[in-house]
Formats: structure tokens, C-alpha cells, sequence
């Protein structure tokens, strides 16, 4: 069994390095939700490398697309392109542009629009269904992003149909561009919203795996609801000085934050192999 | 006298292909009476999604059905289709190239009296300019029938504008020209061109028979496919006509006129006229109304052709 926080911090160096190399990226978002996304593609998706085209895969969707360092970090990582690949991240002619790209192995969708996923995400587990297939649908959205009113029809529609093979995280780490979420468009509370559309809803802890690994567990047993996994997490979660500061929501790092931040992420990453 | 409305074409076809094609998939927006799809809803009920009064969900959902690999019949009010979803059709569609085909019922000013919210008069302009989207607006219900059987069968994205009333036949059904992305010639002629799409083309057909009896021959060119647009065909009217006229059930901007001109202007600079909606909320009443109140018939098409013939006299 791998050591998946220790991955973590190894995800989060590559991301680190990515958004300094391209001088663009959302580092805040990119490191929230990194638990989240190493949880699900080492762990808890059924989802190989070599069967990209399986009609039995999980489908994964990033809605919040603007998180895709930590995406193709992960994916690089998992073999679904050579890491090196990387290295062209916003560079002139690369398809590893700043949304998720679906010429990217691996990627089901072009996002970056916000509010599109869970529908699009709907649609597939809707898929599913008619084919009684057994693969389940997972939608990785943020909370910023449920202000956008297309969520609520994916929400309706999801509810109504009943679709417990569509489970849906969202990267709950209370702040986005302009503020706390809560001082830009009320967000509290998700877990009530949520249940009132006839989902199943658990709250977690989205930077720690045991509680990540027990959410997701449970989800997938959920009979007749899909499930909302309403993920607490710290933005900017691995280096400190980047932690639940606004303005590192898309901020690049200089050369001495970059050093002492991949110090404090090798730091981490060693301890958390101790 | 024709009383079936290309909406319900669409529906026969689309029966056609469930029946021996269980990934064939139509989705409403509580549109499924206005879109002639009640029959295939209760035939196919488990090839059929309601997703309610949620545009922007409904093309969502289709591109995730697409995704996996559904043949995906979106039909919802072209007005709504057009605008409100733009940007699901941009991404979710266009972009991400799923196989959706988005039907676009009750188009143009079909909905008449209702007001600009239930017009699509900028449907041509909004999603032409997608890239990887098509946008053909057949005219009549045998041309719709040929569409709808062709594109069904490739795996691109496409919208499909058709408008809610009849539309007399322009073709015989036994000897319709069809090449998918090939303008249809209706009638040839060299001594102008008049370039129709949707339910304009009737009227062009029409102002062409009128105009042979006073000894002018009129070219009347169908261009159903807006996008991609037959250039060639264009050119050439301008090289052997040397005049044009455009007529469009849409905003003067953005739409047949604009792209005809545009491709004129480039290739072979001839005289052209736009014939089209104002740029305006319309007046109220039935289609047929308002297009008469706008001159957007027959009679408009003749006027014009004389005004054009003489201009260069």
C-alpha cells in the first residue's frame, strides 16, 4: 500500500514546479484539492493508464478546471503521459494548456467553464444506467463554483434520477478570488442544500486519507441517491506560507518563495514516509 | 398543401433510427410537445431524458450521454438552445467534441407574438461562430428528412434550426437533390441569384417563377448549410450572375447575408442585398405577418430583384 500523503507532497512539487517554470497556474486550488484527486487516482477509481477507451472505466471530471497543475501532476504521475510532458505547461503550441484539455490522455472533458461538470457528469452516470454498467462517475467541483446556477440543474437532475453512481466532491476550502466565499455569495450551508435535492451528503476531511478513504467507501455502498462529499480542506494545504492565503489563489512565486516552498514540501513529504 | 412541420420529420426519423439503434438518445426541456416528440417519448421511454425547463443542463447532460457513447437528439426552442446554453454548446459540445446533435425547434419568429425572449433571430450568428460546430436550417420537410438521416449517422456536433409551422414543399419528394454541405440548386438562371435558407427559401422559389414570366431567369440557391458554408457554389453565382440577393429569417448581423457578402467581397466583388429581419425586437403578430411586414417574401424578393436589375441598366 503506497504511502498517499507522501505522494501527495510529490504531486504538490510538480505542481510547485510547473506553475514557476510557466509563471501561470492556481496554485491555492491545486494544492486543496490534491488529497482529493491523489485519493481517487490511486486509490479509489477503477481507471488504468492503458484502458482510457474501457467502457467499464470510472469517468472522472475536474469542474474546476482552473486546478489543472494538480490534475496533470497526478495523471503524468499515474502514466497517462510521460512526466516530462510537463515540462510544455503553458508553453506556445502545448496541448497541456490551463484547463483541462481533452486531447490530454486521460481527460474525459474540456473544462474551465465553471458549473458545467456535474451535468455533463449526470449525463454519463445516466450512460451507465441505460448500459448497466457498473462504473461509477466522479465530479470534482469547487465552492466558489456553486454560485454558478447550471450546478443546481445538475443537482435537480441527479436527485431525480436517482443517480447513486454519480458521486460528486466539492473542494470546500472557503476562499476564492475576491474573499472568503462567504463574504463573496453565502455557500452555508452545502450540506443542507444538498440533501434537499435528494443526495446523500458526508462531510469530510479533504487534506487527511483515512477520512478521504472512508468517505469514498462509503459513497460507493450509497443504493437509489448520488452522493455529495462535502470536502473541508485548507487552501494552499502543504506549504505554510501559501495556506489559507487569499492571494496565493493564483499567485506565482519568486525564486526565494519557490526554493523555501519546495524545501518545506520535501520536508513534509519526507516526514509523512517516516 | 403541406400541414407537416419539419419538427415532425425529425420525430419520424428519429423513430426510425431508435427502433434498430438502442444508443440513439432524445433529450427535452419539458419541449417535447412543442418539438413533435411526445410519440418517440412514449415509443422509446427508456431512450428518452426529460431533463425540465433547464437549457443549460440539457445540452450538459447530452454531451455527457455523447461522452459515452450515445447518439445524442438535444430539441429544445431554438431561442433558448441559441442563447441561454451558448456556452454549454461552446464547451461541452463544440469543444469537447461530443456527438450532439442540438434540434432547434420553433425557430426564427415561429413563436410569433410571444415576444424577442421566444425569437431566435441571432441563432446563426451564436453558434456559427464555434468552431467545430455545424449550423444547417433546412427548408422543407423532404430536405429535413435528408438531413437528419445523414448527419444522424456521422459522430460530430451540429445544431439544426427548424421553425414550428408547415412550410410548403420546395422539393419533390422523389427527386430531391441532396449532397450533405452542398448548397441545392432550386431553379438555375443567369440573371441573378438569390441566396435562401429555412423557410426563405419557399418564397424564393416562388419570386424566381414569378420573375421567369417577365422573361427574368433567377438562380435560387438553398443554402441549408450555413456551416460550413458552400463557398464554391457562391462564387460562382457571382461570376455568372453577377448579382445576388440574401434573404434569412434572422438578425441582419451575423447570419446568411453577412457570410455571402463576405465571401463575395473576397472571391468576385459583385452587388449583393441583404434581405433579413431588423436589427430590432419585430412586430408582433403571426410569422407570416411579420415577414410580410418586412418584406420578407415574394413580393419583397420580386421588388428587389428589379431594383437590383435595374440598378446596373
Amino acid at each position: 500500500m503506497q504511502n498517499l500523503r507522501a505522494k501527495s507532497f510529490e504531486i504538490r512539487k510538480s505542481i510547485w514546479n510547473m506553475i514557476y517554470k510557466a509563471k501561470a497556474g492556481h496554485v491555492g486550488g491545486d494544492f486543496s484539492v490534491c488529497d482529493i484527486l491523489v485519493s481517487l487516482y490511486y486509490k479509489h477509481m477503477n481507471i488504468e493508464p492503458d484502458e482510457i477507451d474501457s467502457p467499464l472505466r470510472d469517468r472522472f471530471i475536474l469542474s474546476k478546471g482552473h486546478s489543472v497543475e494538480a490534475y496533470y501532476s497526478v495523471l503524468a504521475d499515474r502514466g497517462f503521459f510521460p512526466k516530462e510532458d510537463l515540462e510544455t505547461f503553458s508553453q506556445f503550441k502545448s496541448k497541456y494548456i490551463g484547463h483541462p484539455n481533452n486531447k490530454v490522455n486521460g481527460v474525459e472533458m474540456n473544462s474551465g467553464s465553471l458549473g458545467h461538470g456535474l451535468s455533463v457528469g449526470v449525463g454519463m452516470a445516466i450512460a451507465g444506467k441505460m448500459d448497466h454498467l457498473p462504473y461509477n462517475v466522479y465530479v470534482v467541483m469547487g465552492d466558489g463554483e456553486l454560485a454558478e446556477g447550471s450546478v443546481w440543474e445538475g443537482a435537480m437532475a441527479a436527485g431525480h434520477y436517482k443517480l447513486d453512481n454519480l458521486i460528486a466532491v466539492i473542494d470546500r476550502n472557503r476562499l476564492q478570488i475576491s474573499g472568503t466565499t462567504e463574504e463573496v455569495m453565502t455557500q452555508d450551508s452545502q450540506e443542507e442544500r444538498w440533501r434537499s435535492f435528494g443526495w446523500h451528503v458526508l462531510t469530510t476531511d479533504g487534506n487527511n486519507y483515512d477520512a478521504l478513504d472512508h468517505a469514498f467507501k462509503e459513497a460507493k455502498k450509497v443504493k437509489g441517491k448520488p452522493t455529495m462529499i462535502i470536502a473541508e480542506t485548507t487552501k494552499g494545504y502543504g506549504i505554510s506560507f501559501v495556506e489559507g492565503k487569499r492571494e496565493w489563489h493564483h499567485k506565482v512565486p519568486n525564486a526565494e518563495e519557490y526554493l523555501k516552498g519546495l524545501e518545506e514540501l520535501e520536508e513534509r513529504r519526507r516526514a509523512a514516509n517516516e | 398543401m403541406n400541414n407537416i412541420p419539419n419538427r415532425q420529420v425529425i420525430c419520424e426519423v428519429l423513430l426510425e433510427k431508435a427502433a434498430i439503434d438502442k444508443d440513439v438518445i432524445v433529450l427535452c426541456s419539458d419541449s417535447r410537445g412543442s418539438a413533435s416528440l411526445e410519440k418517440f417519448a412514449n415509443t422509446y421511454p427508456s431512450q428518452f431524458v426529460e431533463v425540465g425547463i433547464a437549457e443549460q443542463s440539457l445540452v450538459s447532460i447530452s454531451a455527457g450521454l455523447a461522452r459515452c457513447g450515445k447518439k445524442v437528439f438535444a430539441a429544445s426552442p431554438a431561442c433558448f438552445l441559441s442563447t441561454r446554453s451558448m456556452e454549454q454548446c461552446k464547451v461541452d459540445v463544440a469543444y469537447s467534441n461530443t456527438n450532439v446533435k442540438l434540434i432547434g425547434i420553433s425557430g426564427g419568429i415561429s413563436y410569433g407574438a410571444l415576444g424577442m425572449t421566444h425569437h431566435s433571430a441571432q441563432d446563426i450568428a451564436t453558434l456559427a461562430a464555434i468552431p467545430n460546430m455545424r449550423v444547417y436550417l433546412p427548408s422543407d420537410r423532404h430536405q429535413t428528412r435528408k438531413l437528419i438521416e445523414q448527419i444522424g449517422q456521422d459522430e460530430k456536433p451540429a445544431y439544426i434550426r427548424v421553425g414550428r409551422n408547415p412550410v410548403e414543399d420546395v422539393y419533390d419528394e422523389s427527386s430531391i437533390p441532396f449532397e450533405l454541405d452542398k448548397a441545392s440548386i432550386v431553379t438555375d438562371g443567369d440573371d441573378l441569384t438569390i441566396i435562401a435558407c429555412g423557410e426563405m427559401v419557399k418564397p424564393s422559389q416562388d419570386a424566381a417563377l414569378e420573375l421567369k414570366k417577365q422573361g427574368i431567369n433567377v438562380r435560387v440557391i438553398d443554402m441549408y448549410c450555413l456551416k460550413p458554408l458552400d463557398k464554391e457554389v457562391i462564387i460562382k453565382a457571382a461570376k455568372e450572375t453577377k448579382r445576388i440577393i440574401t434573404i434569412e429569417e434572422h438578425s441582419p448581423i451575423g447570419g446568411l447575408g453577412t457570410m455571402v457578402s463576405q465571401v463575395v467581397a473576397e472571391h468576385y466583388p459583385v452587388k449583393v442585398k441583404n434581405l433579413a429581419l431588423p436589427d430590432e425586437a419585430v412586430v408582433a403578430g403571426k410569422s407570416q405577418e411579420v415577414f410580410d411586414y418586412y418584406r420578407l417574401n415574394a413580393k419583397g424578393l420580386i421588388e428587389t430583384a428589379m431594383e437590383l436589375i435595374n440598378d446596373g441598366k
